[in-house]
């Protein structure tokens, strides 16, 4: 499925990743952590092609394809989703004409008819049942006037409709109190597959009681210095993020 | 910003894609403005008297006048002496249906996507096409007719209802004015006038395509609309250009008479060709357009400005009656080198009046885009209310936005709001919509669609989507 090898990447000539290997199986659910500063965002971006990363070094292929070559509509189009940090408001544009928009340069991508706003419309209350969102956030403009937990329902919303073969979920967790993300996970478990390979990225290990990962990566100071079974979040939570990283070089500090 | 600023870079080369010529015999005066031109004008057009000295007197006025100076805009100068003034495809005989249209002039439309049979067939527009300066076809008359509703060419009101002009012709819009109003009084060649009489509710909308066409000929169009006591009316303009090296100078003048209790909507899509990339060439369209509104009426003004090299546009309301209603609904687009400086005048006269401006500016490219807005609460407007809101939308680093709010309040019951704000396209917009499959161009179209939604919402519907698609062709510009 996914296949990282020896990512190196920077941002305004300043080195974040250090070298990243990582092999994400099919329907695997891997979790990334790491202290703040680390590089988990980065990877995140850098694997949806945000153009702010420069890649200097390593290769990183989507089911046997490179990845890096291809523009950011492009991954998206052959299944990448990426469920944003900070999900972005677009003022005015309604988020079920967003959607459809996107769902139909996917299926154009694979050969397929587009979606009618009939057939949409199907779809997308299939999805809003599944998750429990409030249908009312259909007819709103893309994130605008959102609350924190909204924006952050609407991401895996998007997800849901778009049906993506790989999931990245940068930080879903942040801002959200006990109940947002518990529905939050909840939508993210009914989306988990066979089909479907999940990268969570967390600073806790909260998340993780709700989204139970088949594996954990330790990512510090841009590069993964630990992997391990769900258990090995446990640990992280009682010990800290020194005590992987004591074999690690001194941490520079560097923007999340 | 590398790939996606490319690519837009790119979209923004992209050529005017209604730029042709039609070849048509046409009948024009001499070039230049002298009486003599306006004693010619009137006799082709075989004016009654009151009409010539009407020209004339706008004509002394207008040598007396100065060119404005105050447009936030970069005009080189006219040489009115090199203008052609009036200029009129030569009728074979006279028209009765389509059917007997140059069919060179019904190619064009269909160019444009504007057929006139598909209108008519389809559509229940009535559609009075303004080739240059003469209308060649007014469609649907009798069933207007039906109602006792005018809708001719100007020419033709002046020769059948000279009463009607007689009484409100310049009652709006004077013809002292300003310098291209008055410059249009005194050259106008045609255009369009709609009577709509009392407790009449005209059951379609109204609709008139411009076209500029003849080489150096200015288009000095002029309409008229009238909607008696208690009548409703909506009124729809569009228009689209040839490509063309010179400047084209346009001064159309619209005015609008809403008398009490009456509606008028008047809404417009523009589309003159900009100029190219460099600014070469373009329409100047120095417009005049403003509505009196008496007792319990209501005036809505709604423009979608993407075309012209400067436009220079303020439709007005005078909200003479009380509990009169003025609205302003606007969005104005300059890319490349085009310049705009656009806005609106509300002038509250009687009481309890309430007006509403929504502006919405996008500059992309090297635009540069002015708002100036005039709102003036005269001493006897008690319980006079405002609402003005003007947002700019930025693509890219080297274009401009300008606002110029004008408030003037004379009476301490009113209530005047302005509400301003600008923002600029950002590449985590872009890489969101990316993200998401959707293409840069998409993505672009999408949010400046979004941005102007409060105005596209006030266009009647076939309109709207043709002003979407416009959008999303002038627009394809830059983002950084």
């Amino acid at each position: 499925m996914l296949e990282i090898r020896n990512l190196h990447a920077s941002v305004e000539g300043r080195e974040i990743l250090k070298g990243i290997n990582l092999t994400v199986g099919k329907g695997e659910v891997h979790a990334i952590m790491g202290p703040n500063g680390s590089g988990k965002s980065t990877l995140a971006s850098v694997l949806a092609g945000k153009d702010d990363y420069d890649v200097t070094a390593g290769e990183v292929t989507l089911n046997g394809r490179d990845l890096l070559e291809l523009s950011p509509e492009d991954r998206a189009r052959e299944g990448i989703f990426l469920a944003f940090q900070y999900p972005v408001e677009l003022p005015g544009v309604n988020n079920t004409y967003f959607l459809r928009t996107a769902l139909n340069a996917i299926r154009a991508h694979q050969g397929l008819e587009p979606y009618d706003s009939f057939d949409f419309l199907k779809l997308v209350k299939d999805k809003i049942k599944l998750l429990q969102i409030d249908q009312d956030l259909l007819n709103r403009p893309v994130n605008e006037g959102f609350s924190g937990g909204e924006k952050k329902r609407n991401e895996i919303f998007q997800m849901a409709v778009l049906d993506p073969k790989l999931a990245i979920l940068d930080e879903t967790d942040s801002g959200l109190d006990i109940d947002a993300l518990k529905v939050v996970a909840n939508g993210v478990n009914a989306l988990r597959g066979p089909e479907r390979s999940i990268i969570v990225v967390t600073h806790y290990q909260r998340l993780l009681n709700y989204i139970v990962p088949d594996f954990v990566h330790v990512l510090v100071n841009g590069r993964i210095v630990k992997s391990g079974g769900k258990e090995l979040a446990f640990e992280l939570e009682e010990r800290g993020y020194d005590w992987v990283g004591q074999d690690a070089e001194v941490l520079e500090p560097v923007a999340a | 910003m590398s790939t996606s600023t490319e690519s837009i870079e790119e979209l923004a080369n992209k050529d005017y894609q209604f730029g042709f010529v039609t070849d048509i015999e046409a009948d024009e005066v001499p070039i230049g403005l002298t009486e003599d031109t306006i004693r010619q004008i009137s006799v082709k057009k075989n004016e009654p008297e009151f009409m010539l000295e009407w020209r004339l007197r706008a004509y002394r006025q207008w040598l007396a006048m100065t060119e404005p100076k105050w447009p936030n805009v970069k005009v080189s100068p006219i040489d009115y002496q090199s203008i052609v003034y009036y200029s009129a495809p030569k009728p074979k005989k006279q028209l009765v249906s389509l059917d007997e249209v140059d069919p060179e002039v019904l190619r064009t439309f269909q160019k444009l996507g504007i057929s006139l049979e598909e209108q008519m067939r389809l559509s229940g527009v009535a559609v009075d096409a303004v080739f240059d300066s003469v209308s060649v076809a007014t469609t649907f008359r009798e069933k207007l007719g039906e109602l006792g509703i005018i809708f001719c060419s100007f020419s033709e009101a002046v020769k059948h209802h000279p009463d009607l002009i007689k009484l409100y012709l310049g009652s709006v819009v004077p013809y002292s004015d300003n310098y291209y109003a008055t410059l249009n009084s005194a050259v106008f060649s045609d255009g369009s006038f709609c009577y709509v009489p009392k407790g009449v509710r005209c059951p379609m909308e109204l609709s008139t395509y411009f076209r500029i066409n003849a080489a150096n000929t200015g288009q000095f169009e002029r309409t008229l609309i009238i909607a008696d006591e208690g009548a409703t009316v909506s009124y729809l303009e569009g228009c689209t250009a040839p490509m063309r090296d010179e400047n084209q100078l346009h001064a159309a003048v619209v005015e609008l008479v809403a008398l009490k209790g009456a509606t008028i909507k008047y809404s417009t899509v523009q589309n003159w060709y900009p100029g190219d990339k460099d600014g070469k060439g373009g329409i100047y369209n120095f417009v005049t357009k403003r509505g009196k509104a008496m007792e319990n009426a209501k005036i809505s003004w709604t423009q979608v400005e993407t075309g012209s090299a400067i436009t220079w546009k303020y439709p007005s309301c005078i909200l003479q009656g009380d509990n009169s209603i003025g609205e302003f609904y606007s969005v104005a687009l300059t890319n490349n080198m085009q310049q705009a400086d656009t806005g609106t005048k509300m002038v509250h006269i009687g009481k309890n009046t309430r007006s509403t401006i929504v502006s919405k500016g996008i500059s992309a490219g090297h635009g540069q885009n002015t708002y100036r807005g005039l709102v003036r609460v005269n001493a006897g407007a008690e319980g006079a209310r405002n609402y003005s809101q003007c947002d700019s939308l930025l693509l890219g680093d080297r274009c401009g936005a300008h606002t110029f709010p004008y408030i003037d309040v004379r009476n301490q019951t009113s209530k005047v709001e302005h509400e301003a704000s600008t923002s600029k396209i950002g590449e985590d917009q872009i890489f969101y919509c990316n993200q998401r499959g959707i293409s840069t161009e998409d993505a672009v179209s999408m949010i400046v669609n979004g941005f102007c939604k409060e105005v596209f919402r006030e266009l009647p519907m076939e309109f709207a989507v043709e002003a979407q698609k416009l959008l999303g062709v002038s627009l394809e510009g830059s983002v950084g």
